[in-house]
């Protein structure tokens, strides 16, 4: 089994993983946000809710960009 | 250039499923990619959700009931009282002449019952030490995370009478 690969797969890696990783620090955003938000609304502050939710579907945007780019760095690795 | 060892025209359960290890970890950080970006779409429902409750929320109507006569309970002194349903305990407080605040009596916190601590002037909840401001139910000190909700009041008469919840 190969499992160690070359510089240029190392590289693919590398980006892929930070990829991911800001994709986990978005999604922590977003679960922070969702619950603040929740918090707010119970609370009778529904002036938070949309500001709230527009941000919550820019964050969606920039994971569904990372999650292409992803898919697309694997792709190019893959195909050569 | 080939970085990995798939040909293009391979199967894709080839491609899926490769011998290799290092597809092996390409594979699996695809697929954790797609399901963080699942789960991102799952918060941002769930923001969508609370998006449409609040627009087509209608504010609750509440009954209005009587809670004392004016005069009743002294400056300072509390009335119990249910509104708006008989297990929806609240606590009436004479604040001045002719002033009068009523809140819920459940703390915004683990729902104890809160009551009125004359010489601080301040609401109390006995169970984690949380204090209230007894002229807006903002949280003064302690784990309360929102203010106690405040029972409307209108003088009507000599009767005082409770005509909904604020903020409700």
């Amino acid at each position: 089994m190969n499992g160690s690969g070359g510089p240029e797969q190392k590289r693919g890696l590398l980006a892929i993983d930070g990829a991911m990783a800001l994709i986990i620090v978005l999604l922590l955003v977003q679960v922070w946000l969702l619950s603040a938000t929740l918090e707010s609304f119970l609370a009778g502050h529904a002036s938070v809710v949309l500001p709230a939710a527009i941000f919550s579907g820019l964050i969606f945007l920039c994971c569904v960009a990372l999650n292409l780019f992803v898919v697309r760095l694997d792709r190019d690795s893959r195909r050569g | 250039m080939s970085l990995l060892h798939s040909p293009a025209n391979d199967a894709l359960w080839k491609d899926e499923f490769s011998v290799f290890s290092a597809d092996e970890r390409y594979v699996s950080r695809r697929q954790f990619s797609k399901f963080l970006t699942l789960a991102s779409l799952g918060m941002f429902a769930g923001n969508l959700w609370i998006l449409l409750k609040s627009y087509f929320q209608k504010p609750p109507a509440f009954a209005p009931a009587t809670v004392a006569q004016l005069g009743e309970i002294p400056v300072g002194g509390v009335k119990l009282f249910a509104y708006p349903e008989p297990q929806d305990r609240c606590i009436l407080i004479r604040t001045g002449e002719g002033e009068y605040r009523a809140y819920s009596q459940k703390c915004t916190h683990l729902s104890c019952a809160v009551y009125y601590e004359r010489e601080g002037g301040r609401l109390a909840c006995p169970c984690h030490n949380g204090y209230f401001s007894v002229q807006d139910g903002s949280v003064l000190q302690g784990p309360p995370p929102r203010p106690l909700r405040r029972i409307a009041l209108e003088a009507r008469g000599d009767k005082l009478i409770a005509t909904g919840l604020e903020g409700a």
